[in-house]
């Protein structure tokens, strides 16, 4: 059961084969005894977790049960829960117990889905390896001397070594589908505005979103249908109708090659320089998977892609420096004990709550967006950034989605980059500018390495194409195995 | 691009972070590094290029002007560091 499906637990629970407590126990008894070496999640809420089963229980009795009713998952702890702890993985926040649900929560808990908890990350989401979190670095289920990828790391860790079927995760700059990649699971980031900010504690606004993990698009596809549609009390939030993911991937394939006609765009300058030879050899084979089931590739160019980290590293800080303003000491978070007035006791709560990491980029962003420097260095980036865009927007002109590698390279062993922020910054060069664009991509497993760690590939389509990165990753899914390949951890 | 740990203890001052001096002499080694990666942009011409905040290019949407939150200050102020009667509790900034 561990291993099942979304389809196959929702067909289990209906038929009276398992209940949802049961499902629930099972999965909070391994976090019980597999988190310690994986440390994925934060709060484990095995009290909130049996009460909302047992309600699920009582819902399929009663016939009114949804794809996700029963179902467990976990909320990486940005997303706000209402009387569980919600931390951003911050000592800023180590107490802090939201009086109120995310958007994406709320959807989620109506949908009568059973949380068990909250999952480690980055703190505050600032990071690509999940090292930055006050809580202790999650390790990576493929080997725990490796990081998961961030900033989402907890999430991605918790679905691959199976202690929860699906996660939800949010992605500024990457932080699905890097550690994604890295923990050999699928997961997606939609178009941006297609879900919902309320209560995600923001990082940087014009490029957070909330996605999915899972272990196959199918189970994506199911998670994402019950996260997106409109929400008034995000400014961003597009005002367009939920779409039924799943429904589209439920149509029987249609004979050998049932992604013809589908055109793959393969940027250059994702397959230039800087790629792992393993990274390479197993894009390059899942290519010629896509070819195999019909779809064709075509060569396109995004010649600014190299821009997007510098982009990134002043919009993302610029937008952290005052996000991160609200974390005073003064109406939740944490407090220093002493100060002589008050500038003092922001300064020294705000010393004492931050790492490192956050620091920097609070430092960065008010730098930038200081008196003198806002011109050269915030506006020269969004003018950068509708160049990427414009970018995107002629590549997906010649084909229908854009392929290459999730990470240039796999995933690397704690510690290796603690000194070198800027080393780290560069390992998102595949994703970043996807965010820039308010694109939706898709990251799933599409071989291992020569060191048995798991390879992801990327596939971008255009503004609310979530559903045809879903299917065509679902077709490729239904050829290959790769997506059922599992750790130790999880056998 | 080169920051002076003058600049660093300002830059600091503005975004209230108390640093020390030590923490300020490592953190400007990082940031130089960081602001070497940001300069690649400057060799880009954007003259005449929009700059782009929303990728669908949103106006704000406007709502009624009218309350919609109900009173939860219990609630809020049950998790803040200090209150007294319904008020937040800072340092004295008043004479």
């Amino acid at each position: 059961m561990i291993n099942a499906s979304l389809v196959e637990l929702r067909r289990a629970l209906d038929a009276g084969r398992i209940s949802s407590a049961e499902l629930a126990t099972l999965f909070l008894d391994r976090i019980a005894a597999l988190d310690p070496q994986l440390n994925a999640f934060i709060t484990v809420d095995r009290d909130g977790a049996i009460e909302a089963a047992r309600a699920a229980d009582a819902r399929i009795a009663a016939g009114r049960a949804g794809p996700l009713t029963g179902i467990p998952l976990a909320h990486k702890d940005v997303f706000c829960t209402e009387g569980v702890l919600t931390t951003c993985a911050s000592k800023m926040l180590g107490n802090f117990v939201s009086p109120y649900d995310a958007h994406v929560v709320g959807l989620l808990k109506a949908a009568g889905a059973v949380s068990l908890g909250k999952t480690n990350m980055d703190e505050f989401a600032m990071g690509s390896s999940n090292e930055s979190s006050f809580y202790g670095p999650v390790k990576n289920p493929w080997d725990t001397a490796r990081v998961p990828g961030g900033s989402s790391g907890g999430s991605a860790a918790a679905v691959a070594a199976r202690l929860v079927p699906i996660a939800t995760g949010t992605d500024t700059g990457g932080s699905v589908r890097q550690p994604a990649a890295f923990c050999g699971i699928t997961g997606i980031k939609p178009t941006y505005g297609l879900v919902s900010r309320y209560g995600m504690i923001a990082y940087a606004s014009s490029l957070d979103q909330g996605g999915a993990f899972g272990a196959s698009a199918e189970d994506c596809a199911l998670l994402l249908s019950a996260m997106t549609g409109f929400d008034e009390r995000d400014s961003t939030s597009l005002e367009r109708a939920p779409e039924d993911y799943a429904a589209a991937l439920a149509a029987p394939a249609a004979g050998p090659q049932p992604l013809a006609g589908l055109r793959i765009g393969l940027p250059r300058e994702f397959f230039a320089e800087g790629m792992a030879d393993g990274v390479r050899a197993a894009v390059e084979a899942a290519l010629d998977q896509y070819r195999a089931l019909g779809a064709t590739t075509v060569d396109v160019s995004l010649p600014n892609a190299k821009l997007a980290i510098p982009a990134y590293y002043v919009i993302a800080p610029a937008e952290c420096s005052s996000n991160l303003s609200r974390f005073d000491g003064v109406r939740y978070g944490h407090r220093a004990a002493d100060y002589a007035d008050l500038a003092d006791m922001y300064s020294k709560s705000r010393a004492e709550g931050f790492g490192e990491e956050v620091k920097r980029r609070i430092l960065v962003g008010t730098y930038v967006l200081s008196h003198g420097y806002y011109d050269a260095y915030y506006l020269q980036a969004q003018r950068l950034r509708r160049l990427i865009a414009e970018d995107f927007r002629a590549a997906l002109a010649q084909c229908d989605v854009i392929a290459g590698p999730t990470t240039p390279t796999t995933a690397w062993t704690l510690g290796a980059m603690a000194d070198d922020p800027v080393q780290m910054y560069l390992s998102d060069i595949y994703t970043i500018a996807v965010n820039l664009a308010g694109l939706p991509g898709i990251s799933h497993p599409c071989g291992f390495d020569a060191g048995g760690l798991p390879v992801g590939l990327q596939l971008v389509g255009d503004y609310f194409g979530e559903g045809r990165l879903l299917a065509a990753t679902h077709r490729f899914q239904q050829a290959t195995d790769w997506h059922l390949r599992r750790p130790e951890y999880a056998r | 691009m080169s920051l002076s740990n003058e600049q660093v203890g300002h830059i600091a001052r503005l975004a209230r972070i108390a640093l020390t001096d030590a923490g300020i002499e490592a953190a400007r080694a990082k940031l130089d590094d960081i602001f070497e990666l940001i300069e690649q942009m400057q060799a880009v011409d954007t003259t005449g290029v929009a700059p782009m905040s929303h990728p669908q290019e949103l106006a704000a949407r406007l709502r009624p002007d009218a309350v919609t939150e109900t009173d939860r200050r219990d609630a809020f102020q049950k998790i803040a560091p200090q209150t007294e009667a319904g008020l937040y509790l800072v340092p004295k900034v008043i004479e």
